[in-house]
Formats: C-alpha cells, sequence, structure tokens
C-alpha cells in the first residue's frame, strides 16, 4: 500500500496564490472562498500560501479576500515561475506545517505544477475540480471534476495520504467581497531555492500582436466562430459588440485556426476556461470543446442561424438567426439606451 | 536524438453519446483513437526526425491489450519501435501510479533498447481522464526538468539540449533545458501527417512486445488501485442544462429587441 506520507497537524486549508509582478492572480483569491468554507466545516483556518517576489499587493489581496494567516515566500528567485523553485518551496512550507488540504488553481501554471507537488509528497491530486465539500461518511474532501471532455462527473476522495491536493478551474468560484479592514498574521518563511539549480533557462518571450485580452478574468465575452465566415466579422461586428456591453473578444478555434484572430483569443478545452456573468455565442456551434471551456459561464446567450446546433442546449437564450442582422441590431439597442 | 513518446488509446469523448435512460456514458461502438495531443506529440518528435535521420523515436503505452491497434497507427506515423505495457496490476491506476509506471517502462526500454532516451514527449492531456498530470509525475519520478503546453520542440546544435516554445496566458516563451527532460504538447496551428499505403502495411506487419509488470520490475504496491492515492467515489452525467428559451421573431431586429429587453428584465444588461 501507499504510506502515510503523514498525518496532518492541522486542520488548516491551504489556497496557493499565484502572483504575477507581486501582484494576486484572481484564481487564486477565487480559491479563498471555497477555501474557508471547507476550513471552517473542518475547524481550521484559511491559510494564503504566496510564493513570488515584491509580494506585498499579493499579501493584502489575500487578507482582504479572506485568508486567516498568510505563509509568504518571498524572493528574487521566485520571480519568475520555475517548476523546480516552486515546487521546492511548497514541499517545504508543506512538510513543516502538514496541512490536511491545499487548493491550487487549474491553470496553466498551477496544472504545472500541482502534479510535480503531489508526485514528490506521493500523495493524491484531483484535477480542475468544478466543485468541492466535504464527504460524510470519511470527513475528507470530495473533490468532484468533469471528465470525457465534460460529458462525465466525477466525485474523488484522496482518502489515506496527506495533504489532499486538488486544482480548480478558474472563473467557477467567485471571490469573496474584499475588505481591507480585515487584518491576518502573516509568517515569514525563509526558504531560498539555489538559484543555479533552476534546470529551465528562458531565453526569450514572445507576446502576442495586438492588444492582450484577459478572458480568465472578464465578466463579459463575446464570442466569434466559424458563422463569421471570414475575419473582417470580429471588427465590424463582434468587437463593436463587445464595446458595447463592457466586454472582451472570444473565439472558437475554428476562428483561430482559420488564422482570423489570435489564439490568445481561443475559448475551450485547447484555449482558454472562462467564467463570465455573461457569455454570447456568435456563429458558434457548440462543439463539446468549446462547451469545456465556456460551459460555466453564468449566462449563455447564442444566435446561430441552425436551430439543431449543439449550443442552443446549453443556452439561458438563444437567437435562431444570422448574426450578422442580430449583433448590430443589438449593438445599437445597448448603445440608444447608454445615451 | 532517441525520443519516447507516451501515448494512451482513449474512446472519441467527440462522439460519446448518452443513454437517455440510464443518464450514463454509452462507451458502445465509440471508436479508439489515439488521444488527440499525443499525436501532436509524435508529430512534434517526428518533425525532429525529418531533420535528423538519426533520430530514434520509441512509442509507449499502458493498457489493454487493445491499445496495441493505437501503437500499430503510431509506427505508420512516425514511430521506430513501440512497447506496451499491460498488466492487470496496472489497472485502475490513477495519474500517480501511472507515472510510476510508464517512469519504470521506461527503464526497462532503455535496457531492451541498449539506449538512453533524451526526451519524453506527452500530449498535454489525454481526453478521457482529462487531468494533464500524467507527463509532469513521470517527470518528477525520474527527477527531470519538464516544459508544458509545448507548441514546437527542437534540439539544440549540440543535441544536449532541447527549445520549447511554451504557449502562456499572454503570447509565448522561448525556454531551454537539459536532456534528459519531459515535454508536454498542446494544439499546434498544423495538424499530424497521414500513414502512407507503404507505412501503413509496414505497421501492421510490426511485432509490438508486451510488457508485464514484473518485466517492468514494478513494486505492485505501488501500482494499479493498490498504488492511487485518489478513489474515484461516484461518477454521474452531469445534470443536463435546459436548453432556454429559443427566440425566432418576424425579423432578426424584433429577435435582437426581445433578447435585449429579456437580457434587461433579468439584469444581465
Ligand atoms: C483535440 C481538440 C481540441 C479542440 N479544442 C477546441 C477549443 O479549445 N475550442 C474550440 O472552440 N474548439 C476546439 N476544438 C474544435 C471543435 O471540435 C470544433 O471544430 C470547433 O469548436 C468549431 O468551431 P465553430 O463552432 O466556430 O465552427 P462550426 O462548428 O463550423 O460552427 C459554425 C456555426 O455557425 C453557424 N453560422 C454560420 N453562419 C452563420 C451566420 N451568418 N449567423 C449565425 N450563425 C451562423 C452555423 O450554423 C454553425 O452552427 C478542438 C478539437 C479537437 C479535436
Ligand atoms: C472520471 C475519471 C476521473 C479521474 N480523475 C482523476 C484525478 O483527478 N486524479 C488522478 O490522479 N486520476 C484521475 N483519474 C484516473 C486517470 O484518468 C488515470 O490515471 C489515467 O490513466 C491517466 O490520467 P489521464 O487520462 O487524465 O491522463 P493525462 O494526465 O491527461 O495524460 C497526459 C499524457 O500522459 C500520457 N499518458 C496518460 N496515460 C497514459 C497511458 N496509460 N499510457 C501511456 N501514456 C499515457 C499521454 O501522453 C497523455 O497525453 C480519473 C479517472 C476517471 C475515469
Amino acid at each position: 500500500m501507499l504510506q502515510t506520507s503523514y498525518e496532518a497537524k492541522t486542520k488548516d486549508v491551504w489556497v496557493f496564490i499565484e502572483t504575477k509582478d507581486g501582484k494576486a492572480r484572481n484564481v487564486g483569491l477565487e480559491l479563498l472562498n471555497p477555501g474557508r468554507r471547507l476550513a471552517g466545516i473542518q475547524g481550521g483556518k484559511a491559510v494564503a500560501l504566496v510564493i513570488g517576489h515584491n509580494c506585498e499587493d499579493a499579501v493584502k489581496e489575500a487578507i482582504a479576500h479572506g485568508a486567516d494567516k498568510v505563509l509568504l515566500v518571498d524572493n528574487e528567485v521566485y520571480g519568475h515561475y520555475s517548476t523546480d523553485a516552486y515546487t521546492a518551496a511548497i514541499v517545504h512550507c508543506v512538510e513543516a506545517d502538514c496541512p490536511t488540504t491545499i487548493l491550487m488553481g487549474a491553470s496553466p501554471l498551477g496544472r504545472d505544477l500541482g502534479p510535480r507537488v503531489a508526485g514528490r509528497l506521493k500523495t493524491g491530486l484531483t484535477a480542475d475540480c468544478t466543485s468541492l465539500d466535504i464527504d460524510e461518511a470519511t470527513g475528507k474532501v470530495a473533490w468532484t471534476r468533469p471528465a470525457f471532455g465534460g460529458n462525465l462527473m466525477a466525485t474523488i476522495l484522496c482518502p489515506f495520504t496527506f495533504p489532499q491536493i486538488g486544482t480548480c478551474r478558474p472563473g467557477v468560484n467567485k471571490k469573496l467581497e474584499a475588505d481591507y479592514s480585515r487584518t491576518a498574521e502573516v509568517e515569514k518563511v525563509d526558504f531560498v531555492f539555489p538559484a543555479d539549480k533552476i534546470r529551465i533557462k528562458l531565453i526569450e518571450t514572445i507576446a502576442e500582436e495586438g492588444e492582450k485580452v484577459d478572458l480568465e478574468g472578464a465578466e463579459i465575452i463575446v464570442s466569434g466562430g466559424r458563422g463569421l465566415g471570414g475575419p473582417e466579422g470580429f471588427e465590424t461586428t463582434i468587437k463593436p459588440l463587445a464595446d458595447a456591453l463592457g466586454g472582451v473578444v472570444g473565439s472558437s478555434r475554428a476562428a483561430v485556426d482559420a488564422g482570423w484572430i489570435p489564439h490568445s483569443h481561443q475559448v475551450g478545452q485547447t484555449g482558454k476556461t472562462v467564467g463570465p456573468k455573461l457569455y454570447v455565442a456568435c456563429g458558434i456551434s457548440g462543439a463539446i470543446q468549446h462547451l469545456a471551456g465556456m460551459g460555466s459561464s453564468d449566462f449563455i446567450v447564442c444566435i446561430n442561424k441552425d436551430p439543431e446546433a449543439p449550443i442552443f442546449g446549453v443556452a439561458d437564450l438563444g437567437v435562431i438567426g444570422n448574426l450578422y442582422d442580430v449583433c448590430p441590431a443589438l449593438t445599437k439597442l445597448i448603445l440608444a439606451d447608454k445615451d | 536524438m532517441n525520443i519516447l513518446v507516451c501515448i494512451k488509446q482513449v474512446p472519441d469523448t467527440t462522439i460519446i453519446k448518452i443513454d437517455p435512460e440510464t443518464n450514463t456514458l454509452m462507451r458502445e461502438g465509440v471508436p479508439a483513437i489515439v488521444s488527440p495531443f499525443d499525436a501532436y506529440a509524435l508529430e512534434a518528435a517526428a518533425r525532429i526526425k525529418d531533420k535528423d535521420k538519426d533520430t530514434k523515436i520509441v512509442v509507449l503505452s499502458m493498457g489493454p491489450e487493445q491499445a496495441l491497434a493505437a501503437l500499430k497507427e503510431c509506427l505508420s506515423v512516425g514511430g521506430d519501435k513501440a512497447y506496451l505495457v499491460s498488466d492487470r496490476a496496472c489497472g485502475g491506476s490513477d495519474t500517480l501510479a501511472t507515472g510510476y509506471i510508464l517512469s519504470k517502462a521506461k527503464e526497462k526500454i532503455e535496457e531492451l533498447e541498449g539506449i538512453k532516451f533524451d526526451m519524453l514527449m506527452f500530449g498535454k492531456q489525454a481526453i478521457d481522464g482529462d487531468t494533464a498530470q500524467v507527463g509532469p509525475q513521470v517527470a518528477e519520478d525520474l527527477d527531470i526538468p519538464q516544459v508544458t503546453y509545448a507548441w514546437e520542440v527542437w534540439p539544440t546544435e549540440d543535441g544536449k539540449s532541447v527549445r520549447v516554445k511554451k504557449e502562456l496566458e499572454e503570447g509565448f516563451e522561448i525556454l531551454e533545458m537539459a536532456c534528459p527532460c519531459a515535454v508536454t504538447v498542446t494544439k499546434p496551428d498544423y495538424e499530424p501527417r497521414f500513414p502512407t499505403i507503404k507505412s501503413k502495411m509496414a505497421a501492421n506487419k510490426a511485432k509490438i512486445p508486451v510488457l508485464s509488470a514484473a518485466d517492468c520490475g514494478l513494486d505492485v504496491e505501488r501500482s494499479g488501485l493498490k498504488g492511487s492515492p485518489t478513489k474515484v467515489k461516484k461518477s454521474f452525467t452531469p445534470p443536463r442544462k435546459e436548453g432556454g428559451l429559443k427566440i425566432k421573431e418576424e425579423t432578426p431586429e424584433e429577435s435582437a429587441k426581445k433578447l435585449y429587453d429579456l437580457l434587461k428584465d433579468k439584469g444581465i444588461i
């Protein structure tokens, strides 16, 4: 049998806070919400594990969004993410404090890091969870996640080993209302991974041409697909609607593969996973790989010529019609209302 | 350069249907395919071989004997040699156990072939389990560096390192790491090559060694269900969302107006 790595010393739930340039990314702050809930049921604290460089901002945000305590690993060597340094830092902290549970974002970073951490600790890792609970029979975390491209849900337990770790899908959990008057203990962890032991060297950063899109953090997304028939549709029709709604532009992969829009706009299994308040799919059929990326949006609208398109099956409101007629009319109504 | 490509045979999830009576997955009659990202990983390896004929590509899978078909497919589009690890002791492995088994199998294959692998390649994720964890967990077991979400991979001139174009949330990074190393491959902007009639025939004739748990020197306590820290407690089909309201008025303008009014009513905009 697998050796039990350790007995948890505390009932604390750790939430890994991803940082970028010293600031907390949304994905970690969101997880403080379920983190607090699970810690509450188990009778422990929600501890934010912040790793990065010059992270004062991230620490403040973590406390404001619900952390009862912060573990801070702050050093130049963590300024740029590396699998080696971050894995070592987390394992160091875990071995010292033995928490019951760790939540991480199922972001590209979290999915690079999580399996290394779990592998080193020889414990279980549940991937890309969309809901978290406590299993009544065992008192363990019940991790629920989609598999088979969203066709099947599985509830997974990690009954024998600690810590129980899961990566959680971005956008599914909502951030708690920030309260900047909250205070919490900040414990600095003095662990410096030797820079010369990082086995990956950054040669070059290539920023995507055009403006950057923050799809993961967006509250409103208007996406275009193959139904646009060409690249111009994004400029003439999708972007104006997104602008009127105060949202950003997404796309299906068909539109990306056709070269109509950069890959950074792609939503789906091989693109971004998003969870906006409103998702508008225009000329998108709703292939399973697309749904995998946007199915957990709060409210879904589609505009499609074909009433049989699968996207209607997930849409709260669907317009049967030509997007080149419907979208501009909708844009006009929104703008008229604003004046 | 010696490359090991790990591939998983999966049901084609794009055509999986839900049985409306029992609300379970209908897997019967669903064709088994090479997981699409693994096909991209193999293609990335084949592209390295296109430039350097001394490249050797070995394909490895763990699974039931049906997976031989997937391995044959891989031999027809770039693989030089294939191995299957198949043993009841491996059944029910989660990603930690799968990572352990594949890393032990890699060592066994190195011994059998008399080579050392410079690079291990994986798909970003398998389209059934969808965890994206096996590649990094093999790398962890072998204590080698990894780059995930690769678009492009190429060896440096001295052949001792590889460079990887990694996809990020905003743009790309070019990263370098020394061999041996591991790479997981996402969907690039090209498609895998097709087999030729000749390559297909050759692949069909190829003998694919099947390794048992004992062959790989597996600790059965670390394999299969026994060696898996995660347990699937239950699985269920997601509560199907009722398709909402369909709008089709006389004119598109009227449809837009109705949509607009409903969105306003519901406080969405
Ligand atoms: C491994 C793998 C990974 C993938 N990952 C992704 C992913 O991350 N994201 C993704 O999106 N796809 C992904 N795909 C591709 C996916 O299977 C579909 O091919 C893709 O989503 C289709 O894009 P689409 O809906 O824009 O195009 P189509 O399926 O061609 O749909 C176009 C729709 O537009 C409608 N239409 C046409 N003209 C008009 C008009 N004038 N007005 C209104 N409606 C109109 C049509 O009725 C149709 O429903 C992946 C596939 C594989 C195999
Ligand atoms: C519904 C369901 C949910 C599950 N959830 C989890 C979970 O959260 N955590 C967990 O640890 N396990 C989980 N499992 C078990 C997991 O699916 C299996 O361990 C599986 O063998 C590997 O995981 P994957 O399919 O997600 O592969 P991934 O990790 O997504 O695969 C990545 C790459 O690894 C390689 N690879 C994967 N499997 C093989 C193989 N058998 N042979 C050769 N190469 C391979 C391929 O290159 C593949 O592209 C789940 C299983 C089911 C049925």
